[in-house]
């Protein structure tokens, strides 16, 4: 019990901030919106099927965002580390996972805000609603977006102060990710190595999941695999962001 | 209250281990405050963060509270105040949200937790800010909240590692008298590092000296300065062999150390300088030696390193 009271002080002292983090969150729409206006139409061109290219770019969009949004959030943990706020919550008697696994739930509420931004802007450009599908859909996202924020803060606590790693390591991992997922462009119009290599990453499955949650289709292999890979992740992410943090010694 | 034995600490780096701290053991009782005195890197820091469980010693024993650090960490942590040396409150976040959740992190139910902010946002002068974000306290409200968010849970044992470093002098005096006066209210054990000789001249009953990783000296800041270091009696006399003579009689007073001749004057160090010095003039007026001035030096805790160690701890502080 006194784990979940601890999940929960740490999940609610990252929510007040949050509300000035309202501007940002606005801002980290403007590039998604840069893509609707200005890339989707392109993908008419070259047959993307569907009822509209919208329901196949927004859920490989939402799922960009969800990545580089959450992949980044170690940010916020770095700042915290070297400041001594971090150091000050190792010395009460609060739970050390408790205290990464709260911050990392709090990750769930700006990305699923984004996501339902995303979709509710698409509507008027012909996004076609599928509110269940949709729905479950968005819950594997902020899954997903949970285990990768788990991994980040484990990243920048074993980074501790060397803020220049935490930024190599964790771009390096998420572009290559994002290119090779598919997000922007079809992965069946790649080259054969490159279409291979897509298969290794896990990222392919979740975009494959969620277009599929975008169009109707729930009892598919794409997203019974994407859903896979959304606990697999989230797992290790919690089960790796908590060894770290209870080894920690900054 | 805090006891340590044999506290070794050994970090690994690329130019190969260092031993931040050898061997360090350590006794202090309930209500007693204390200070850990050394230049930066001497291993104060190591030690305080391996008492308060933030770090595993590499061997050795600690028991703070009548709890053993390694055995039951956590338990340690419910009867201890921490305040590191960085700033503990957020950025993003309002002095009193920061209070309330260092509460919950304290197992603290709601109302208590209330109640014990708002005695703190009145006994530490935060009253007012309340609502303010951490980035816009200046430095003296932020390290009293600092020292708020460490009492809290009204801890038995309060560490402050490096309390007053950064702050300009007006801001540590005040920092000082909020300290001062809680103890004198509830009779905690205080135990503090410091770079500062004076602060730990001044509020410290207890002064341990750290070197290297090394325990050097450890007493009241009085007996620490008469014992190792003494103070120095300047006098100067009207002739170069008046002083030579004056020299020799100074060898002889009652616990004179090292005499020294400089041109007509003669310093010696002795125990008690006050108590000798009308001795000694007694002396020489006997002998017809002409008294010119006369001066005491009371010894600073800086004396007493440098007769440790060698070097200053002012030159050590600022390297």
């Amino acid at each position: 019990m006194t784990f979940v009271a601890d999940v929960w002080t740490s999940f609610a002292r990252e929510m007040k901030p949050l509300v000035s983090g309202w501007v940002w969150l606005a801002f980290g729409l403007v590039q998604p919106l840069l893509y609707i206006g200005l890339f989707v139409p392109l993908l008419g061109g070259i047959g993307i099927d569907g009822p509209s290219p919208l329901q196949w770019f927004i859920p490989g969009m939402i799922v960009m965002l969800t990545l580089f949004g959450t992949a980044m959030v170690g940010w916020s943990l770095t700042e915290e580390l070297l400041s001594g706020v971090l150091e000050r919550f190792l010395a009460t008697p609060m739970s050390r996972p408790a205290l990464l696994i709260g911050r990392a739930l709090k990750e769930l509420f700006p990305l699923v805000f984004q996501a339902v931004v995303m979709i509710i802007i698409a509507i008027p450009f012909g996004l076609q609603l599928f509110p269940l599908e949709m729905l479950y859909g968005l819950v594997l996202l902020g899954l997903f977006g949970v285990g990768v924020a788990a991994l980040s803060y484990a990243l920048a606590v074993a980074a501790k102060d060397d803020t220049s790693m935490f930024y190599m390591v964790s771009q390096s991992v998420a572009l290559p990710l994002m290119l090779l997922g598919g997000v922007l462009l079809p992965m069946e119009m790649a080259p054969g190595w490159l279409y291979t290599a897509s298969r290794f990453n896990p990222l392919t499955y979740v975009v494959e999941a969620e277009r599929a949650l975008f169009v109707g289709e729930f009892f598919t292999p794409a997203a019974l695999n994407g859903t896979l890979v959304v606990v697999a992740v989230l797992i290790v992410g919690l089960a790796v962001g908590s060894r770290v943090i209870k080894r920690a010694s900054l | 209250m805090i006891h340590a034995r044999d506290l070794v600490r050994t970090f690994k780096t690329k130019a190969g281990p260092v031993e931040a701290v050898r061997g360090l053991s350590l006794d202090v009782a309930e209500g007693e405050l204390v200070a850990f005195l050394g230049p930066n890197g001497a291993g104060k820091s190591t030690s305080v963060r391996m008492l308060t469980t933030l770090l595993p010693p590499t061997s050795g024993s600690a028991n703070v509270g009548g709890i053993d650090v390694i055995v039951d960490p956590a338990a340690v942590r419910r009867q201890i105040g921490y305040v590191g040396q960085g700033s503990g409150a957020g950025q993003y976040y309002k002095v009193r949200d920061e209070l309330l959740t260092q509460g919950r992190a304290q197992r603290m139910d709601a109302a208590t937790a209330r109640r014990r902010a708002g005695e703190l946002i009145e006994m530490l002068e935060l009253k007012g800010l309340e609502e303010r974000i951490g980035s816009t306290l200046s430095g003296g409200q932020k390290r009293r909240l600092d020292v708020a968010l460490g009492l809290m849970h009204e801890p038995r044992i309060l560490f402050l590692d490096e309390p007053s470093t950064g702050l300009d002098p007006h801001s540590r005096a005040n920092l000082w008298e909020h300290i001062l006066k809680l103890r004198k209210q509830t009779g905690m054990t205080i135990f503090l590092t410091t770079h500062y000789l004076d602060e730990a001249d001044t509020m410290a009953e207890r002064v341990m000296i750290m070197d290297n990783g090394r325990l050097i000296a450890d007493d009241t800041p009085e007996r620490l300065k008469a014992d190792l270091a003494g103070d120095r009696i300047m006098v100067r006399l009207t002739s170069t062999a008046e002083a030579q003579q004056a020299a020799g009689m100074a060898a002889n007073l009652p616990g004179a150390r090292e005499t020294e001749v400089s041109g007509h004057a003669v310093t010696v160090t002795v125990g008690e300088g006050e108590a000798i010095l009308p001795e000694f003039i007694r002396r020489l007026h006997e002998v017809g030696a002409q008294v010119a001035t006369a001066s005491v030096k009371r010894p600073t805790l800086d004396d007493v390193f440098l007769g440790l160690t060698g070097r200053s701890l002012r030159e050590t502080a600022v390297a």
